[in-house]
């Protein structure tokens, strides 16, 4: 430090020149990160902040909104619509379980057995992609339509008895039931479940299931020990993937349900465009993102992934 | 050691191919309880193949293997009263070391594990680090655990797949001694699978060392060393110097020989090949038996050891020893390693010289193979 501050005073010049670059280098990240933010402001926080007013908004169409902070919408919105919020948790829910038990062997054997059809398989997870998510749910209309040989086979193999004993189905139906729906969104929220899944299998090493079988665990135990354990993250961020938006989703159960079947985003929808209730659809929205953020730290929290590597 | 036969390993014609390529041909082998037994050979000669169908890892074409007088040939590893230490250790990162360790003791339902997995744990002086995850330890430490999560078994046999490769030179030279030290004080058979030959000599009570499939030779390593059968064996551990000679005469144990018109003298208890009149051998002597004297005092060197002349063609001083080549009209790349204790200033590249050595260290091999096998897999190692 002595020596520079010895230096003789040509040098001093010099100086200033080369720090320029050097800061504009240094703020460069932030260049590029100002695209993202800009488009993160316009297109997530001004809506927010936008939706967030409207639902402590009172008036009508005609006379116009005014923001009255008239909190007592929530809680009008809440008791009023409670049951489709139960529902909604129950069916995403039971849809992400049935992703989980569908997904999981899947991209167990995509990750460790499919050798060189395992591009094949992953392209074949994907493919329903290139096409609309709204052609596909159409699909399954037909695919449960009442009579259909679907509903056919159900009903002979009597597990229309035990989803009807379930409260799932009703009679000799399945489209218009809570089953058709929970089906509609386990079909179209699976490969949610199994690329996340997917990739967290792929990356366990091969040798670890040699030395829990070396270490006297028989296959199950392997999995059940080794195998599972390492795989939770892809499970947390599966399920996460699957839960969230199958939670808001509205396509489903409008094309599949029926009245009895509705959820807190078919709900969310009518109010928002044909019943042209602002206020009111705003603060559903609000509900429900409040009510996943919870659940969601809280699996998250049980889960305990942010300790594994 | 004892008579204690159910530690033994024993190997009837396992053979393993994968489709046509044959990783392991047909191999005949006993491991007798409590040795340390090493595999020893060039990437790819089927030595982890053969360790892996011991562990049950990895099912053979053909043969069978028993430890003890139990066939094991059908059962899954689980099953197997083995234990294989991994090449990189495979330790479970989700678990930390304690349950790394007790991992095997719970499978088999041992509920109380925390005694015994802190006794091992001091075995290999990991005691503090019980409750840290695998991947906060050394690469040293994560081997001593990989070590303890198999011993703490009690493993009839235990299996070491190259264990030591992914440590440095320091470090394995370290742990070599402590594995040593490990294995005489539990006494359990230890299979090692090595390409490095220092390793596998320095170690092991019996090597057997693989090529392409084959073992080539098994014995004590100082017997590999003094009297190997195949020039593979000669040139994988350690170097050696071969003459081609033809065979002259016999004189009571001995077989003179003549090689570009000089004699050599050969005890016939160190020749593999066969020694009629006029067949052609090859005479192998190791580079530290020679000693160098320079020309102008041929006449000093004593009757009746074996000799030839060159000239050195290059010198290096390595510390405790300089190697020369020399270059013989017998053979053209003659090396010579001379501990420096009396250097003779004369000794220079371009000197001429005598190459002389007692014709007991001489051993002698089948001309009909390639003088050259193993030499660029034993300098790889």
């Amino acid at each position: 430090m002595s020596t520079l501050t010895e230096a003789p005073p040509p040098l001093t010049p010099t100086a200033p020149e080369k720090k320029p670059p050097r800061r504009r280098g240094r703020l460069v990240p932030y260049w590029l990160l100002l695209p993202g933010i800009l488009w993160l402001l316009v297109f997530f926080a001004l809506p927010m902040i936008y939706q967030a007013s409207t639902s402590v908004q009172t008036g009508s169409l005609e006379e116009g909104y005014k923001v009255t902070w008239h909190f007592a919408t929530y809680w009008d919105a809440l008791s009023e619509y409670y049951p489709q919020f139960l529902r909604s948790v129950l069916y995403a829910g039971s849809a992400t379980i049935l992703c989980l038990i569908l997904g999981y062997p899947l991209a167990y054997l995509i990750a460790f057995r499919a050798g060189r059809w395992r591009n094949l398989i992953m392209i074949l997870v994907i493919a329903p992609f290139f096409t609309s998510f709204l052609i596909r749910t159409l699909a399954w209309k037909t695919i449960l339509a009442d009579g259909g040989p679907v509903v056919g086979a159900l009903n002979t193999l009597h597990v229309l008895d035990v989803t009807g004993w379930l409260g799932m189905t009703e009679g000799d139906r399945v489209l218009a039931t809570p089953l058709a729906v929970v089906c509609g969104l386990t079909y179209n929220f699976l490969p949610f479940m199994i690329l996340p899944l997917y990739t967290s299998l792929e990356r366990i090493d091969g040798r670890l299931h040699e030395a829990a079988g070396d270490l006297y665990a028989k296959p199950w135990v392997t999995f059940r020990k080794v195998t599972f354990p390492l795989s939770m993250p892809g499970v947390v961020s599966g399920t996460l993937l699957t839960f969230i938006p199958a939670a808001g989703d509205y396509v489903n159960a409008d094309l599949l349900g029926s009245t009895d079947t509705r959820m807190v985003g078919n709900v969310i929808q009518s109010q928002f465009l044909r019943i042209l209730d602002y206020p009111t659809a705003a603060a559903l929205s609000f509900i429900l993102m409040a009510a996943i953020l919870v659940m969601v730290t809280v699996y998250i929290r049980k889960s305990g992934t942010e300790d594994l590597v | 050691m004892t008579n204690d036969t159910s530690g033994d390993v024993r190997l009837s014609g396992i053979t393993k191919t994968y489709g046509s390529f044959t990783a392991v041909h047909p191999l005949d082998l006993t491991v007798p309880q409590g040795s340390f037994f090493a595999l020893l050979g060039a990437s790819g000669c089927g030595k982890t193949t053969t360790l892996r169908m011991i562990a049950g890892l990895e099912e053979p074409t053909g043969g069978t293997v028993h430890l003890g007088d139990q066939d094991v040939t059908a059962l899954p590893p689980y099953k197997r009263p083995v234990n294989t230490v991994f090449q990189s250790y495979a330790l479970f990162p989700h678990l930390d070391i304690f349950e790394n360790v007790a991992f095997g003791l719970r499978r088999r339902g041992i509920k109380s594990v925390k005694k015994q997995v802190e006794e091992m744990l001091d075995l290999v002086q990991l005691g503090e680090q019980a409750r840290k995850k695998p991947h906060q330890l050394s690469g040293g430490q994560q081997q001593r655990v990989a070590v303890a999560r198999a011993l703490i078994n009690h493993p009839k046999v235990l299996l070491l797949d190259e264990p030591l490769g992914a440590l440095d030179l320091k470090l394995r030279r370290q742990m070599q001694l402590e594995l040593k030290r490990i294995q005489t004080e539990v006494g359990i058979t230890f299979i090692h699978v090595t390409h490095d030959q220092e390793e596998a000599m320095t170690m092991a009570d019996t090597v057997a060392v693989m090529n392409a499939g084959r073992v080539e030779q098994l014995g004590s390593p100082t017997d590999l060393y003094e009297n190997p059968r195949t020039t593979f064996v000669a040139n994988f551990l350690g170097t050696s110097n071969f003459i081609e000679a033809e065979v002259d005469a016999r004189s009571g144990d001995d077989i003179v020989l003549k090689a570009g018109g000089g004699k050599l003298v050969l005890p016939g208890a160190r020749c593999g090949a066969p020694t009629s009149t006029g067949g052609k051998v090859l005479v192998g002597v190791r580079p530290e038996k020679i000693s160098l004297t320079h020309a102008d005092e041929a006449g000093e060197i004593p009757e009746g050891r074996n000799r030839i002349t060159g000239k050195i063609a290059d010198s290096s001083f390595i510390g405790v020893s300089t190697q020369y080549v020399v270059d013989s009209p017998v053979c053209p790349d003659f090396e010579v390693y001379a501990q420096n204790i009396d250097r003779d200033p004369r000794l220079v590249p371009g000197a001429d010289v005598v190459l002389h050595w007692n014709p007991a260290h001489t051993f002698g091999l089948d001309a009909a193979q390639d003088i050259d096998a193993g030499v660029d897999e034993g300098a790889a190692s």
